[in-house]
C-alpha cells in the first residue's frame, strides 16, 4: 500500500503514538488574572518582559518555555533531533530567533493560530515515521506585538467590536517521544484551507469556524469514529461566536458536538476582563494545550480528546487589499495513557 | 458541504449575521456624547480663562487647542486615552484630542524601529489620511467657491 499510515481523506493514524513528554507555558499577566492563570507555569507582569521591545519579550517567552520543557522531559538541548516552532510574526521571527539561540536542528512553521497542532501533527509523524526520538514543538503570541502587526498602535483610542477577539500574550513548550510516560496522539487530521468569504479582519471566529467544522467532519468521516468516542473536542481560538458558528455548521451537518465542545480562547480569559469574544493567536491554544488540557488529563478527567487548532490565514496586507481571510484546522487526537 | 461554494457562502454569510452580536448602539452614542461633552466643556473652560488672561478670542483658541492636544499627548503616554476611549468611542476620536492620540501612539510604538524609520515614518500613518483628505477637501471646497460665489 502507497501510505499505509493514512486513513481516509485526511487522517494519519500512529503506530507507536509518540508520547507528550513534558510541557511548559509562560504567560502575561491578563491571562495569568484568567480562570485559567493557577494552570500556567510562569506569568510575566511586565509586558516587556524587561527587554527593549515587545518582539524581544516574545522571543523570550518563546525560548524559555521550551527550554523548561526540555528540562522538564529530563533531557539536554542535544537530545532533541527536530525543533518545529512558529509564531504570528512577520517572517516567524520569534522562533527563529529561539531557534539560533538554541542551537537544535529546526524547522520553522506557519499555520497561523494553528501552529502548536501543526507542530504536534508533523512532530508526531516524524517521531513515528521512525526520524526523530525527541521532537521539541513550540508557539507564541503577544498582544502587543500582534496588535500593532495586524491593527493599531497598543496606545490608540479604539472601539473594539463585540466579536472581536484579545490575542494572548504567552509561549508553550512540548517535548514529543518515542516513549515515555504521558499522554499520547494517536491520530492527526490534517486541515484543508477552507474559505467561505469572511473578509472582517476582527472576526476571526467566523473566519476559521467553517475550518474547523470542515476538520472535524472529515475527522469523524475517515475514523468511523462519532462524538461519542470523545471525551472533548477543543478548538484553539474560535472565541465565543466562532465556538457557535461551529457548532452550527456541524449540526446542518449532522454532527451534533455541542455538550462535549470547548474552546481555548473562551476558556482563557473571564467574561468581565474585557476580551470580548475571547482568546486568539498562536499562544491561545498552545498555552491551554499545554497547561490547562494536559493537567486535566493527568488528574483524569479526560481520557480521549480531540484537539483542534485553528488558523486565520490574513496578512496586513491581504486585508487591506479586500481579500477573503481563509481558515485552516488541524485535529490531533491525545490519548490519556 | 455538497451544496456549490457560491450558495454555501451566502448561507454562511446569513448564519454569521444572525450570530454576530449588534454593537451597543445606546450605550455607545451614550458614551460618546458624555465624553465628547466633556471634552468641549474643558475646551470651553480653557477658552474661557485665556480670554480672562487678556488674549484675544483668535488666540485663546489657539491656546486652547494646543493645551488640549498636550493633554491627551500625556494621557495617551500614560496609557489612559485607550481606557477612556474604550468608552468615549467617537467622542473621543472626532475632537483634536483624538488626533492627538493618533499621531502620540504610533510615535510611541515605533520608536523601537528608530527614529526616522520608525517615529518619523511611522508617526502620520492614521493621521495622515486625516490630512490628506482634509487639505484635498479644503482644496476641493475652495476651488467650487471661487467658480460658483
Amino acid at each position: 500500500m502507497a501510505a499505509p499510515k493514512k486513513i481516509g481523506a485526511q487522517t494519519r493514524w500512529f503506530q507507536n503514538p509518540p508520547v507528550i513528554l513534558a510541557c511548559a507555558t509562560i504567560v502575561g499577566e491578563k491571562e495569568g488574572m484568567g480562570p485559567l492563570g493557577h494552570t500556567f507555569d510562569k506569568v510575566i507582569m511586565d509586558s516587556y518582559y524587561h527587554e527593549k521591545s515587545w518582539e524581544k519579550a516574545e522571543q523570550r517567552m518563546l525560548q524559555e518555555a521550551m527550554q523548561m520543557a526540555v528540562e522538564r522531559a529530563g533531557l539536554s538541548l542535544k537530545d532533541i533531533d527536530f525543533m518545529l516552532a512558529g509564531d504570528l510574526l512577520n517572517q516567524i521571527i520569534s522562533a527563529n530567533y529561539t531557534a539560533r539561540n538554541l542551537e537544535v536542528p529546526f524547522i520553522g512553521l506557519y499555520g497561523a493560530c494553528a501552529t502548536l497542532y501543526e507542530s504536534m501533527a508533523l512532530g508526531a509523524m516524524l517521531i513515528d515515521g521512525g526520524f526523530a526520538e525527541y521532537v521539541l514543538i513550540g508557539a507564541s503570541s503577544h498582544y502587543a506585538t500582534a496588535e500593532r502587526q495586524y491593527r493599531f498602535p497598543v496606545e490608540q483610542g479604539t472601539q473594539r467590536p463585540l466579536y472581536a477577539q484579545w490575542t494572548v500574550t504567552g509561549a508553550a513548550g512540548m517535548v514529543l517521544a518515542q516513549q515515555g510516560a504521558g499522554p499520547v496522539i494517536t491520530h492527526a487530521t490534517i486541515g484543508k484551507v477552507v474559505d467561505l468569504g469572511q473578509q472582517d479582519p476582527m472576526n476571526m471566529g467566523a473566519a476559521m469556524a467553517p475550518a474547523a467544522a470542515d476538520t472535524i467532519m472529515y475527522h469523524f468521516v475517515d475514523t468511523g469514529r462519532t462524538i461519542d468516542y470523545y471525551d472533548l473536542v477543543i478548538t484553539g481560538d474560535l472565541g465565543t461566536y466562532g465556538k457557535e458558528l461551529a457548532q452550527r455548521i456541524l449540526i446542518n451537518n449532522g454532527y451534533d458536538i455541542t455538550p462535549r465542545f470547548t474552546d481555548c480562547g473562551v476558556l482563557v480569559y473571564a467574561p468581565e476582563q474585557d476580551a470580548h469574544a475571547g482568546g486568539s493567536g498562536c499562544a491561545c491554544s498552545a498555552v491551554v494545550t499545554c497547561g490547562y488540557l494536559r493537567q486535566e488529563m493527568q488528574k483524569g478527567n479526560y481520557q480521549h480528546v480531540l484537539g483542534v487548532g485553528t488558523g486565520a490565514l490574513l496578512s496586513p496586507c491581504s486585508s487591506l487589499q479586500g481579500e477573503n481571510i481563509p481558515g485552516i484546522a488541524h485535529a490531533v487526537v491525545i490519548e490519556a495513557n | 458541504m455538497a451544496q456549490p461554494l457560491e450558495i454555501q457562502k451566502k448561507q454562511y454569510k446569513k448564519l454569521v449575521d444572525e450570530i454576530k452580536p449588534r454593537p451597543p448602539l445606546i450605550r455607545n452614542t451614550l458614551g460618546a456624547f458624555i465624553f465628547g461633552g466633556l471634552i468641549a466643556l474643558i475646551g470651553q473652560f480653557l477658552l474661557s480663562f485665556f480670554q480672562g488672561q487678556g488674549l484675544s478670542v483668535n488666540d485663546a483658541g489657539t491656546a486652547t487647542s494646543a493645551t488640549l492636544i498636550f493633554l491627551a499627548a500625556l494621557f495617551t503616554g500614560l496609557g489612559i486615552y485607550d481606557e477612556i476611549a474604550k468608552y468615549g468611542g467617537a467622542g473621543t476620536i472626532v475632537p483634536i484630542t483624538g488626533f492627538a492620540n493618533s499621531m502620540v501612539s504610533p510615535a510611541m510604538e515605533y520608536r523601537t524601529e528608530g527614529l526616522v524609520l520608525g517615529v518619523g515614518a511611522r508617526l502620520f500613518t492614521i493621521a495622515g489620511p486625516v490630512l490628506v483628505f482634509g487639505i484635498f477637501s479644503a482644496w476641493l471646497v475652495a476651488l467650487l467657491y471661487y467658480f460658483f460665489r
